[in-house]
């Protein structure tokens, strides 16, 4: 009979999968894991309130927001454009790696500068579009779809990977309050310490990773055309 | 008050608790601007929402558990019934940031990046105060220099901007925090113990690098099927993590972190992750709705494995 106590973890499962309202299901998932473990109704309401208030640490967020809203008004996003835009002459794949080099940075800070909406499609795929034509060649639409994944694949990688490492960011302080309640104590520090292999691996593999594709899809997709050009353009 | 003016807490711990005052007040702004806002959809909806949860967050310390309990499960209904909503909002217009950044230029970064050196600063020499207070130290930092930048940047610029993003957020927001909840009430119902008694059957206890494997893939797993590396990371330390990785005496730091980054291999590899994998295709007008996550499955693969293998040897 221990088995009904999952079932607060197959309503986290099964409502998440089918996409019910997620503050919804946590709150059943808590009420119901509640009742069927023995915690009742008093035991929930104060696990509930002990915990929240105990992790209010990840309510830091609201704080930040004093000023990335004011940051933003003040044209952070305008100088990362033109930060990216000092990347000239460069082929899609090199301006999608340099793209994620300055995304990874700044995701250390907790600073974004709007994602696919704010900066891909605005500043990234311009800049994009403009080395294809600099190369004398026109825009192939397949090619065109492929270098706007690689570049929303970079957004996702370097902002995941390398947002761990903000100390105070939203992952770490929910492993540290997800282990606190097991009996491990961890400091926020050490966390985002632990993640820096993993960081500098994912930005590396992202950058060669889409350098390649991008080489060997411009060749699939111009022929030798392009390799000539590039070749021209070194000497 | 003789919280503030007791010897026996800390002064980290008194400034950390200013902190959450002062995000409480922001909060609380935050709902009783929308109530006053002819212009939000739901008024009373968004007011109680933010209301509820300003008062937890600035005051929840001396608020009894249950009544916080209780305000928690309140604050949730307007959410549920999908009554929260966002009123009027002054985005800043384009040619405004423009102008601001002809004349700020590069400098505009400083604001941005004081408030994560402040964090690792404070966390490293100033371990008695903590990252926490980094953060708000940062951030004071930070708007000086924005009003120095730009005296436009009144304080009531700061407050508005903030109501305003974090009415976008919505309550959505609440999650991480309603997750970290959701699993200390499984630690405490004993649903950790059901599952590892479940997955003991089938992996074999005592055996950390095994334990490692399956943790890092149960992660990632679940992350695909609920979309939310966040949800996963709860159930799954509870389930696996502690009893099959932890428990035989594995870094809690490294294995505990790094699982959630494991996860974060199944967001790269889902539609379920929707925001990050579907939304762009539409942004972008790409014609191959799957054209996000096929350019992201290799490194996700190689992530994963990576990650393994790290795992295995710092444990």
């Amino acid at each position: 009979m221990a088995l009904i106590k999952l079932l607060g973890v197959l309503i986290v499962i099964v409502g998440f999968a089918l996409k019910l309202d997620s503050i919804l299901i946590v709150i059943s998932a808590a009420i119901v894991t509640a009742l069927v473990g023995g915690l009742g109704v008093t035991g929930l309401l104060e696990t509930l309130g002990t915990t929240f208030v105990a992790n209010r640490s990840m309510a830091i967020f609201i704080l930040i927001m004093l000023v990335t809203g004011t940051l933003e008004r003040n044209g952070l996003r305008n100088a990362a454009a033109a930060l990216i835009g000092k990347v000239k002459n460069a082929s899609p794949g090199k301006i999608i790696g340099a793209y994620g080099i300055m995304r990874a940075v700044f995701a250390a800070f907790n600073a974004s500068f709007g994602g696919v909406a704010g900066f891909v499609r605005p500043v990234i795929m311009p800049m994009m579009e403009g080395s294809i034509e600099s190369r004398g060649l026109k825009i192939n639409e397949d090619y065109m779809d492929n270098l706007k994944g690689m570049a929303s694949g970079m957004e996702n990688i370097a902002w995941f990977f390398c947002q761990v490492l903000f100390v105070g960011g939203a992952g770490g302080l929910l492993v540290q309050s997800t282990l606190e309640p097991l009996g491990y104590h961890v400091e926020l520090i050490d966390l985002a310490k632990a993640e820096i292999p993993v960081a500098i691996f994912a930005v590396i593999v992202g950058i060669v990773y889409y350098y390649i594709r991008d080489k060997k899809l411009a060749k699939k997709y111009y022929g030798e055309d392009i390799a000539k050009i590039a070749v021209e353009e070194e000497k | 008050m003789s919280f503030f003016t007791s010897a026996d807490v800390t002064t980290g711990q008194k400034l950390l608790e200013i902190i959450y005052i002062v995000i409480g007040l922001i909060t609380l702004y935050t709902g009783i601007k929308n109530a006053t806002d002819k212009e939000n959809p739901y008024r009373v909806g968004t007011a109680v929402f933010w209301c509820t949860l300003g008062v937890v967050l600035a005051f929840g310390r001396w608020i009894p558990p249950m009544v916080d309990g209780a305000l928690i499960i309140i604050m949730t209904i307007p959410a549920i019934l999908h009554k929260v909503g966002v009123g009027k909002t002054a985005n800043p217009t384009e040619e405004y940031s423009k102008s601001v950044f002809d004349k700020i230029g590069m400098k505009i970064f400083l604001p941005a990046l004081s408030i994560g050196i402040c964090a690792v600063g404070f966390a490293i020499f100033l371990p008695q105060l903590g990252a926490m207070v980094g953060i708000g130290a940062g951030i004071i930092i930070s708007i000086i220099l924005l009003i120095v930048f730009n005296p436009d940047n009144k304080p009531a610029v700061f407050l508005t901007d903030s109501e305003r993003l974090l009415s976008q957020v919505g309550p959505l927001s609440m999650l991480p925090m309603l997750l970290a909840s959701l699993g200390a009430i499984f630690t405490a119902a004993g649903v950790g113990d059901v599952i590892a008694g479940l997955v003991g059957k089938v992996i074999p206890q005592g055996n950390v690098n095994v334990g490692i494997i399956v943790f890092a893939i149960a992660m990632a797993l679940f992350t695909v099927i609920m979309g939310n590396g966040f949800a996963a990371i709860t159930v799954i330390t509870v389930g696996i993590g502690a009893p099959f990785v932890l428990a035989y005496g594995a870094d809690p730091v490294i294995i505990g972190m790094v699982a959630l980054t494991c996860g974060y291999c199944g967001t790269l590899s889902t539609p379920m992750a929707a925001n990050f994998n579907i939304v762009p295709v539409a942004m972008l007008e790409m014609k191959d709705k799957f054209g996000v996550i096929k350019n992201q499955l290799v490194p996700a693969a190689l992530l994963l494995a990576f990650q393994i293998a790290y795992m295995i040897i710092a444990k």
